[in-house]
């Protein structure tokens, strides 16, 4: 009797961990809640706010899948990874996706088996230093101390730079941004370094911003994006289409005010239509429901609203549209056709 | 009369096995080693399929490549362009740099710690209470990183020193500045060198070592040595005739004379920091990430440290003390000619155990940025090649590697100084 018991519990968990390895857009319709991995918290990008709610571009994202695929923006948990724990919550399963100013490398898609399904922002490695410093070029740090967050692939970038110009610095390898920002403003640190935008949400959250600058170098690309487990396509789709979608919104001119209207009934547009359901299948050709584009937008509005809103130049980190305008704004942005 | 029989051979069964107390215990733990054998070969097993799932066959070829990363603290040349080896050989260094001067710390303010303990000075035996119960009960962690921000928020930095009226100087004439990113003190320098003997050859574990600083050695340890001798010949002349020749001018003589000889044939100087341009330039730069983590380590390991020496005082018979005493030996003399050599005996086993605490606990090192093999071969390399595995188990090897090696010598020390009981 306790044999049958003991084995019919291995057949459970057995079965259990083949169905776990099923599929993670199954996964995560079956639990009920997109686990999302963002960073320990950077203004503008993801940081919870005083009563804990997670806000912010990259947060966005996280909650526009949850939309499309569970139709409720709160179905999300918020693991914060830093830059050396996000590679292997993802390749555990800890996560279901990672949006958390990420680059796009060769070897990261390749070699670490993940795969980038595009690119949320264009963003390249800059150097923040205090005015009173007198630095006006990235050049002219011959022999500072750098602060710099290690895993990351700045650390590599600032390897390269300072190499290629031949001049000398010191690395301070730091693990987060908040004690970077605690070296930097102590003086421990010269220069503080990592993603532009990056280093404009941190310059937001000092007491005085205006006596620090951010230097004109960009010295790297970087362009950063939600990244899912190689392998998984349908998972996959899913994230990319969720992105596309945000950016064609803003592209075809659909907004979180008019979204409501738009979905009501089928409209003069085709491509908007199928965007959001009203025409064609392309919801059930992912396993969504018809709504699931209008549910994403719905959520934060489209791209360009959710980038005004988090990381605009009417908030406090102040970042313009620059390489992140659409294609037909003389941007990077260009989503593939929803046809 | 009585016949003698054998008693009667009975054939082995199986169920004798478990029913018979002769086999039952060999049988149970039998038993228990293929199912712990079956469980660690599933687990193998187990991370080898789901790593081959992943695409990822467990691989070294990346310790080859180049590294790419800079490091700021390194005993030997590294440049971004070395191998990952090499970062992970420059990070050994910076653990064993670590831990030695955490050892030899903890165990000063250790050994001085747990005998100010027993003072009957009631101060003092409290003072030393309180440092004791306040750094042995809060995680080490936190020491670091408190020591770390009392460096980065109170000292000076750099920029403080310049301009026509800086708000920082320098100290003891102008040789030693101490800042929040670190001392930079003076360094030796030679202007006759006589150059680097250079090991492994263009291997990544290649390394070089000053000829000069081999030549001092030696000459300092000859002169030791000649001191030496002329110790034991005075001990020879004190017993044969009962009067001690005087001989300090002698033993100091052939120390320093030798030396200062050396010192001027290789045109010793020392270089003096500067400020120039970010940072001082010059001079040996101890980095407060070296700091922090040293002066934690090493507090925080001497509350032990002194809580072992306490108990192996306490544990000499009091007996002893009075008994010296009796001969007239003052309580100094009593503690370090009496006490302190039995107590020894029982001290060094448990500081076996706490030298090794040290040394594990070095690998706290990321909190400050402190480059150690976990922040390099464990943190950096992991993360750009993403060999999480490989490069865990080559931490984990080194790690008992360097614990066994301070077992062995703390185990011969210690064979060589307890009672031998006959």
């Amino acid at each position: 009797m306790k044999k049958t018991v003991f084995f019919g519990t291995l057949t459970v968990a057995g079965l259990a961990a083949g169905i776990a390895a099923a599929g993670t857009l199954d996964d995560v319709k079956a639990r009920g809640k997109l686990n999302c991995g963002v960073t320990t918290g950077l203004v503008g990008f993801a940081a919870p706010d005083a009563n804990g709610v997670w806000n912010g571009f990259d947060v966005g994202v996280c909650r526009a899948v949850a939309a499309a695929v569970l139709g409720d923006s709160n179905a999300v948990e918020f693991v914060p990874t830093t830059g050396k724990t996000r590679f292997t919550a993802l390749a555990s399963g800890e996560i279901d996706m990672l949006a958390r100013n990420t680059t796009w490398t060769f070897s990261r898609d390749v070699d670490l088996k993940f795969d980038f399904v595009g690119v949320n922002y264009y963003d390249g490695q800059g150097f923040l230093v205090p005015k009173e410093l007198g630095v006006s070029s990235a050049k002219d740090l011959d022999g500072a101390t750098v602060c710099i967050q290690t895993g990351t692939t700045t650390e590599l970038n600032l390897a390269d730079f300072f190499r290629s110009n031949n001049i000398s610095y010191e690395p301070v390898p730091i693990e987060t941004n908040a004690e970077g920002q605690q070296q930097y403003l102590a003086g421990a640190c010269d220069a503080y370094t990592t993603d532009a935008s990056g280093l404009a949400a941190t310059r937001a959250a000092f007491e005085n911003p205006a006596d620090h600058v951010v230097l004109p170098e960009i010295i790297s690309k970087e362009p950063l994006g939600p990244l899912v487990r190689h392998g998984d396509n349908e998972w996959g789709d899913v994230v990319r289409w969720t992105l596309n979608a945000l950016i064609s919104a803003e592209e075809l001119g659909v907004t979180s005010a008019n979204i409501g209207d738009m979905s009501a009934a089928a409209g003069d547009n085709p491509e908007i239509n199928r965007l959001l359901g009203t025409e064609g299948n392309l919801g059930e050709m992912l396993g969504l429901d018809a709504g699931w584009a209008m549910n994403a937008i719905a959520v934060g509005g489209n791209y360009g609203e959710l980038f005004e809103k988090n990381i605009g130049e009417n908030t406090p980190i102040g970042l313009a549209r620059g390489l992140n305008a659409q294609w037909t704004n003389g941007g990077l942005l260009y989503s593939p056709p929803f046809r | 009369m009585t016949t003698l029989t054998d008693p009667p051979t009975e054939s082995f069964r199986l169920s004798m096995l478990i029913y018979d107390t002769r086999y039952r215990s060999i049988t149970f733990q039998i038993i228990a080693l293929i199912g712990f054998l079956t469980l660690i070969g599933w687990l193998v097993n187990n991370t080898a399929q789901n790593l081959s799932d992943l695409g990822k066959e467990p691989s070294f070829r990346f310790m080859t490549e180049p590294a790419g990363y800079d490091i700021n603290q390194r005993l030997i040349d590294y440049t971004s362009q070395s191998t990952h080896l090499r970062a992970a050989f420059v990070g050994l260094l910076n653990t064993l740099l670590v831990a030695v001067m955490g050892c030899a710390l903890a165990t000063i303010i250790g050994v001085v710690v747990g005998v100010l303990r027993l003072s009957k000075n009631w101060i003092v035996a409290k003072i030393m209470t309180i440092y004791v119960e306040m750094f042995r009960n809060v995680p080490v962690l936190l020491w670091i990183v408190l020591a770390m921000a009392i460096m980065i928020e109170t000292l000076p930095s750099p920029r403080e020193f310049k301009g026509d009226e800086p708000t920082a100087s320098m100290i003891l004439g102008d040789t030693v500045a101490i800042t929040n990113r670190g001392i930079y003190t003076p360094e030796p320098l030679f202007s006759r060198s006589l150059g680097d003997v250079h090991l492994f050859g263009q291997s990544s574990l290649n390394f070089n070592i000053s000829i000069d600083l081999l030549v001092l050695l030696a000459v300092l340890i000859g002169g030791i040595y000649v001191s030496r001798q002329i110790k034991h010949r005075a001990d020879k002349i004190q017993e044969t005739t009962g009067e001690r020749p005087t001989t300090w001018y002698l033993r100091l003589g052939v120390v320093a004379v030798p030396i200062i000889i050396v010192l001027v044939a290789l045109g010793f100087h020392l270089g003096y920091p500067e400020l120039k341009g970010f940072n001082f330039k010059g001079g040996t730069h101890m980095r407060n990430s070296l700091i922090a983590l040293w002066l934690a380590l090493s507090l925080y390991t001497a509350s032990f440290i002194a809580e072992v020496v306490r108990g192996g005082i306490l544990a000499i018979s009091h007996g002893q003390t009075e008994a010296a005493g009796a001969l007239g030996l003052r309580p100094g003399k009593i503690m370090n000619l009496v006490v302190l050599p039995q107590a020894l005996r029982i001290i060094i086993p448990p500081l076996i155990s706490q030298y090794l605490n040290l040394t594990k606990n070095s690998s706290l090192a990321i909190a400050v940025g402190y480059m150690d093999i976990t922040g390099t071969l464990g943190g950096i390399t992991l993360n750009q090649t993403g060999r999480e595995l490989e490069t865990l188990l080559l931490l984990m090897l080194t790690y008992l590697i360097i614990s066994l090696s301070i077992s062995l010598v703390m185990n011969w020390y210690n064979e060589r100084v307890k009672l031998v009981e006959r």
